[in-house]
């Protein structure tokens, strides 16, 4: 999963669901088309979360990489 | 010397802290050891929950607004300025229309939410609110003339300031069009941007039959992207377009400018120690309230707790005694479920909210509360 490169970051680790998820959408409304996100999370919710958001707005979930204690979601904008 | 605490924000979370202060330092007010000064960038104190009832035409804007020097204690020193930047290295604040300066030996930051409809195209044209007081006048202007045709509440921002409130707006235009006979021809439709009806899950699971029960169209997963005024219809980022002929908006929220300008935090929201509430990028420098991103609801029930905490923990610093107090999370909500009856929830960091069955008890409860707020305001309650 490292080898994919993000255009922005978004460090969501610490907040409180859905503090996460809205964190994430937030930062796809201001991206541009093609654009990926990487969501930094150690909410187990956004595992749910996160997918069926992608899948509902159309986005791409690349990948999800475990990390010790958190996750990192990666998403492209369509 | 005296030791200067400075307050920037004279809403619940400012103006409670303040009193607190006036009464826990009385003995070092007196002396002149300790000055608090209050800032604020308007003579009065609003108290928002009124807004809510406004478009029901069931109250006026100004029972939300009392004069700042009639609530504050005379031990507190009230400056009414704007501040338009703050120095955490020199300690200083910065005064926009008089370019003066203030030094502070400890600052606290109470400054709360802003609204941003402009994020969306077509928002401040299209869209009503009852986040404002020109917003909620102006939604009573159409709602009370509003016979049929479809209502949109669309929750656009979030966080933002009363997490209960757009529940409650819904809630309560269903049983007003019922009452009145007019809810057959009225439809009601609910948006929130992520895949339940409320942020956190306990109140969504309970609020959803509710909504389902009383006809109360839900749309999740959806992000207003923009608002069309003259086509009267509002399109999500997941591709939904909903038709409208009255738009009310839960507008995108912010902080005040000054936080990100001073290194403190993202959006005008302080990163804080989410149990002490002390900045983490800064010494000396407490948040709370909304302008504190603890994870909690902006709610004036959590400044106020949060006041409480900062209170004692100034209290002990300046007494040079460890400070051992610390906000454990705690929210209370009362949620209107109607015109006459209502809901109350109480939660913290480690508990999560049990809504009570709605009750006109309940209901009569919070506009009593609502009534006694000046008490809380004045540091008595």
């Amino acid at each position: 999963m490292t080898d994919i490169e993000p255009d922005a970051t978004v460090d969501a680790r610490g907040a409180a669901c859905p503090g996460p998820l809205m964190d994430l959408i937030g930062n796809v409304r201001s991206a541009e088309s093609g654009d990926v996100i990487r969501l930094l999370s150690d909410t187990d919710q956004s595992l749910t979360d996160v997918p069926e958001w992608a899948e509902e707005a159309g986005n791409e979930l690349l990948g999800v990489e475990e990390l010790d204690d958190h996750n990192a979601f990666y998403v492209e904008k369509a | 010397m005296t030791e200067h605490v400075v307050i920037v924000g004279g809403g619940t979370g400012g103006t409670v802290l303040a009193n607190d202060l006036a009464d826990r330092l009385e003995p070092e007010l007196d002396a002149g050891d300790v000055e608090v000064t209050l800032i604020n960038d308007d003579p009065d104190h609003v108290y928002k929950p009124v807004w809510l009832y406004v478009p029901f035409g069931q109250r006026e804007p100004d029972d939300g607004r009392r004069a700042l020097d009639e609530l504050v204690d005379d031990a507190i020193d009230l400056r009414i300025d704007r501040v338009s930047g703050i120095d955490t290295e020199s300690q200083r604040l910065r005064f926009g229309g008089s370019g003066q300066s203030m030094e502070y030996d400890r600052l606290v930051l109470a400054t709360g939410s802003t609204l941003e409809p402009d994020q969306i195209p077509g928002l401040a044209a299209g869209g009503h609110d009852y986040y404002s007081e020109s917003g909620a006048t102006a939604l009573r202007d159409e709602l009370l003339s509003f016979t049929e045709g479809e209502i949109v509440l669309s929750v656009i921002g979030t966080p933002h300031m009363c997490p209960a409130a757009p529940l409650e707006f819904v809630f309560m235009a269903d049983d007003w069009f019922r009452e009145r006979g007019l809810r057959e021809d009225v439809e009601v439709t609910y948006t929130y941007p992520i895949q339940r009806v409320h942020g956190n899950p306990h109140i969504a699971e309970w609020a959803r039959p509710i909504m389902d029960e009383r006809d109360i169209n839900v749309e999740t997963f959806f992000n207003a992207e923009s608002v069309d005024p003259d086509a009267e219809t509002i399109t999500s980022m997941e591709g939904t377009e909903l038709d409208y002929d009255l738009l009310v908006s839960i507008p995108p929220h912010g902080g005040v400018d000054l936080i990100e300008d001073a290194g403190l935090g993202d959006d005008g929201w302080v990163d804080v120690d989410k149990h002490t509430l002390e900045a983490e990028a800064a010494e000396s420098v407490y948040a709370l309230g909304d302008t504190a991103d603890t994870g909690v609801p902006n709610a004036g029930s959590v400044a106020h707790y949060q006041a409480g905490v900062v209170g004692r923990r100034l209290a002990s610093e300046i007494r040079g005694r460890p400070a051992t107090a610390t906000y454990d999370g705690k929210t209370l909500c009362f949620i209107e479920t109607g015109m006459d009856a209502a809901s109350f929830v109480e939660f913290d960091y480690e508990t999560p909210p049990s809504p009570a069955p709605p009750s006109e008890k309940l209901h009569w409860s919070k506009l009593a509360y609502n009534e006694s707020y000046w008490l809380t305001a004045r540091g008595l309650l």
